[in-house]
């Protein structure tokens, strides 16, 4: 059990970053030349910690699928991202973002991470508007904010509809200037496959060349992992299309935990399913939901009617329409927080008073219009409506936005402790593909928040007390037999992948598992369903092995092997998720279990026997994982039951 | 809807392409272009062959991967939309499509439709940034910005180098691309101690890696996804004659 050491520092929570820095151990500067670090992704997480990195003298390798770390999945972030700057002078405060954190996470996170996280986030913001990000102004020319779901205060700062894209443009642009400085070598279009521990230790990793197929091997004193989060393992999502969970199941399986599987966030306001050959599913701004209320018709006749069309949403009277969220929780309305909001309309839906398709309902501006002015909403969320009216060919502001929840977002991931390291000496993980601030549930803004916090404050300090005691470690050659067999590995993985050739394409498969995992492991999870889920999947990934199809060559680009490793992964993943959610007997946050809820469909946590974080240990494929429990303790925040009614 | 698809097939950056027609039969008005991509892909998987190698990631219109000469025109027939945001309704029924890779000489083909567009981040790597280390900085308040500014900054910052303007320009220059960042920091307050050394930094990089010149015919901006405006293009002009005369 000692690797589940969090290794907090000791003190009073609001002094223990800064104890921790005042005393680790740090790498002088002519050190740092001799010491290699490997970055794996170059999203938020990965571009910061690269850049900073870089400045700070390392050897950095940074490493990426798309052809440019301006790609990354971290592009797509629309609403905003959280500080506890108080500059709106609304009560904000380090306590407060730290408070409603670990409230949002339903009380499963690590206090002192998330207390640092706050702590740092103002930090983030001055770096970002040094590095020349275009956020939103007042007229005054000083910085401009706005509320998101899940909080009582203005704290999220934004970039029009594109904030994801202007913080990463920002990481993306001091990492090139890394790059053009010779401090950082990038490999974009380049897959990590491996990694490669000597001695116990973390020391490489086995990449295959996207474009010509070639296997390569990297040394690094120490590795960094920044590869997002696992939800593409559902099918349809809000991630983008190369979104894997690979990089982190490759590091569980040689020996790194992975903590609390099941965690995963359903965002509640995307555009719905609309046919069978979607491939993905696209996100509204949450921020939406600052101007937009949402309801559904009151009546089923109605509901029936809009389904069929003969009625339009202006038809329903004002009295004949439920704002279910309004009426539910009057204190947040349409801004609770998301796993609240998703179920809300799941529950809506599923008792049949669902429009669109069914699944959907509406999210409408009609009133926000009339009392500020078109051009007023039009300013605030005029790239959203056009992206909505292109994909879904109907004038957000005439009639209604449909919504429905959809898969957004992992919470859970590589288990690491206060440093960020994982239960592997050397090896680090950072941003969406770590499991450490968002508890059960992640709160709007605060993934970016934490991407960056991870990269450019908090690894750049924490991995040098590791480093500190590798500066008399020579560089390691690649031939060292540790790497061999790594390869060896991955080569014999690829070449059965090539042999299979079965009859489903690797897409079919995907999608057929997908669905099984929305329908046991989604938004609402039972006993007897997440059994009937270890089960098949196991069988599905027997499938997979026995009937896949991939066409082409192993040595060429060739997309169908890249998503057919990908999904042999996916299927594993899922299996993990459905036994963690299995062992978890509670709700909380985006964890629902049917069977534990209040009597008016409200989430039951157990406190007492639940506190923990769950972090599994690989085993041998086929094999039990072992469940190990990280105790969560809360020293300074009263646990209570989440209630967004007053 | 039915197509008719001629598609530009290519192995690799050395061998010798050629075009390929297919069929698609039954496709819904509400399919993305890409989408109707996958479709076509999984027949060519059902009868063994090898799919059409596309680029793509986030299929929102913002990570900038996608990128096809549809028909003639950079990311097809509708404006302001890159190729994923593309729908088929804006499409006829039995209509035939022609689909190409990016054809500019600093964008080689690495195999189908994908071409390599790294010369974009080397123009980046050459002044696309504002030198700030992390840590250190002023508080974000400190440095107010006028909101005209800030709005013509975020207008040229919504660029997602996907480099259409490249591949609409007769002369393949990257002027749209370039001038977009040089503008972004040349309105804000941030980017100042810098300006003239990016300007022409940038420029000289450009030139540099075989992009032509830009010679105001403004089909780069016509096929902007983001519609980035011409007028970036004079601010930057303007930037670097200052530059080079002071
Ligand atoms: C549509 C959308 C909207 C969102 N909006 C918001 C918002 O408003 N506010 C907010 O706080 N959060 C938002 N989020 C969440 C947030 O964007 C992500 O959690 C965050 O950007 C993740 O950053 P990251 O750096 O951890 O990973 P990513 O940005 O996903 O980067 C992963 C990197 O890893 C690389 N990679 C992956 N696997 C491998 C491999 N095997 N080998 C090599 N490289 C690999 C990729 O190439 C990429 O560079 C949103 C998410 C989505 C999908
Ligand atoms: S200026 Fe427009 S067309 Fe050119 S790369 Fe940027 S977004 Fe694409
Ligand atoms: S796939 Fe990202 S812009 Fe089209």
């Amino acid at each position: 059990m000692t690797k589940l050491n969090p290794r907090i520092p000791e003190g009073p929570l609001a002094e223990k970053w800064t104890n921790y820095k005042a005393t680790q151990k740090l790498v002088n500067p002519a050190n740092k030349r001799k010491l290699d670090i490997i970055v794996v992704g170059t999203g938020l997480a990965g571009a910061s910690a690269a850049a900073s990195l870089g400045e700070l003298g390392f050897n950095v390798k940074a490493f990426c699928y798309q052809d440019s770390p301006r790609r990354a999945h971290s592009i797509a972030a629309q609403g905003g991202i959280n500080a506890a700057k108080n500059y709106p002078n609304d009560g904000d405060s380090v306590y407060r973002l730290y408070y409603d954190t670990i409230k949002g996470g339903d009380y499963r996170a690590r206090e002192a991470n998330v207390y640092r996280l706050a702590e740092v986030s103002g930090n983030i913001i001055d770096q970002c508007v040094a590095q020349g990000v275009p956020f939103a102004r007042e007229y005054g020319g000083l910085l401009e904010n706005r509320s998101f779901g899940g909080a009582q205060v203005s704290r999220t700062f934004y970039a029009r509809g594109q904030t994801g894209q202007q913080l990463l443009l920002g990481a993306y642009s001091a990492l090139m200037r890394q790059v053009d400085a010779g401090t950082v070598k990038l490999f974009p279009r380049n897959e990590m496959l491996d990694v490669v521990l000597i001695d116990g230790k973390a020391r490489g990793i086995i990449t295959r060349n996207l474009v010509n197929g070639k296997i390569e091997r990297h040394f690094g004193h120490a590795v960094v992992i920044a590869t997002g989060g696992y939800g593409r393992a559902f099918f349809l999502s809000t991630n983008a299309m190369g979104s894997n969970g690979s990089a982190v199941w490759q590091v569980y399986k040689k020996g790194a935990y992975f903590a609390n599987p099941a965690f995963v966030q359903i965002h509640p306001t995307c555009i719905p399913v609309h046919g069978s050959y979607q491939s993905k599913l696209t996100l509204m701004s949450e921020s939406l939901r600052n101007d937009g209320r949402i309801w559904v018709p009151k009546k089923k006749e109605d509901a029936e009617a809009l389904r069929a069309g003969t009625k339009k949403p202006k038809d329903i009277a004002e009295d004949d329409r439920d704002y279910y969220l309004e009426r539910r929780y009057p204190a947040f309305g349409n801004l609770v927080p998301r796993d609240v909001a998703s179920r809300a309309a799941k529950e809506r839906c599923d008792a049949g008073f669902g429009v669109g398709s069914g699944l959907a309902v509406y999210l409408d501006f009609n009133e926000s219009i009339k009392r500020l002015g078109k051009h007023v909403i039009e300013e605030r969320y005029g790239n959203l409506f056009q992206m909505y009216e292109k994909i879904v060919d109907d004038n957000p502001y005439e009639t209604p936005m449909m919504i429905y929840p959809a898969i957004h977002y992992c919470m859970g991931g590589i288990w690491v402790d206060y440093e960020l390291m994982t239960s592997i000496p050397g090896l680090f993980s950072i941003g969406e593909c770590n499991f450490s601030d968002h508890g059960a549930n992640r709160l709007g803004a605060s993934a970016l928040m934490q991407g960056l916090a991870d990269g450019y404050f908090i690894l750049p300090y924490t991995i040098q007390n590791y480093l500190a005691a590798e500066i008399l470690t020579p560089r390691m050659p690649v031939t060292n037999p540790a790497f061999e067999e790594a390869e060896y590995n991955i080569q014999e993985r690829l070449n059965k992948l090539m042999q299979i050739k079965g009859t489903q394409s690797v897409d079919h498969i995907h999608r057929k598992f997908g669905l099984r995992l929305w329908d046991l492991v989604g938004m609402s999870r039972t006993k007897e369903g997440l059994t009937e889920a270890v089960k098949e999947f196991a069988l599905l990934r027997q499938e997979f092995w026995n009937d896949a199809r991939i066409t082409g060559d192993q040595n060429e680009l060739n997309q169908e092997l890249e998503k057919a490793s990908r999904v042999a992964d996916f299927i594993e993943i899922g299996e993990l998720m459905a036994r963690d959610a299995l062992q978890r007997e509670e709700s909380c946050g985006g964890h629902f279990r049917e069977e534990y809820q209040t009597p008016e469909g409200e989430a039951s946590r157990n406190d007492e026997n639940f506190m923990f974080v769950g972090a599994w240990e690989y085993k041998g494929t086929g094999n039990e994982p072992v469940l190990h429990k990280e105790p969560l303790v809360y020293e300074n925040i009263k646990v209570q039951t989440r209630n967004y009614k007053i | 809807m039915d197509f008719t698809l001629k598609i530009w097939r290519q192995e690799n950056s050395t061998a010798k392409g050629r075009f390929e027609t297919y069929k698609v039969a039954e496709i819904s008005p509400d399919c993305s272009f890409l989408e109707m991509l996958d479709i076509l892909n999984q027949d060519l998987i059902n009868k063994i062959e090898k799919p059409v190698c596309f680029d793509h990631d986030c299929r929102e219109g913002i990570c900038g991967a996608c990128g096809l000469y549809i028909n003639g025109r950079p990311h097809g027939p509708d404006s302001a939309v890159t190729t994923c945001q593309l729908h088929m309704r804006k499409f006829k029924d039995k209509d035939t499509i022609v689909i190409e890779p990016w054809r500019a000489k600093p964008f080689p083909i690495i195999k189908d439709l994908i071409v390599d567009r790294s010369a974009l981040d080397k123009i980046i790597q050459a002044g696309g940034y504002i030198s700030v280390n992390t840590g250190g900085v002023p508080d974000a308040n400190t440095i107010p910005v006028p909101r005209q500014n800030y709005e013509t900054a975020m207008d040229a910052a919504s660029c997602i180098a996907c480099g259409a303007c490249v591949a609409a320009c007769k002369n393949a220059s990257a002027m749209l691309f370039v001038a977009a960042k040089v503008s972004q920091f040349a309105v804000l307050p941030q980017g100042q101690v810098e300006a003239k050394e990016r300007a022409i930094r940038m420029v000289a990089k450009m030139d540099e890696l075989g992009f032509g010149n830009c010679t105001n015919t403004g089909s780069c901006e016509a096929e902007c996804p983001k519609s980035i405006s011409l007028s970036h293009i004079a601010r930057l002009n303007r930037e670097y004659l200052h530059a080079k005369l002071t």
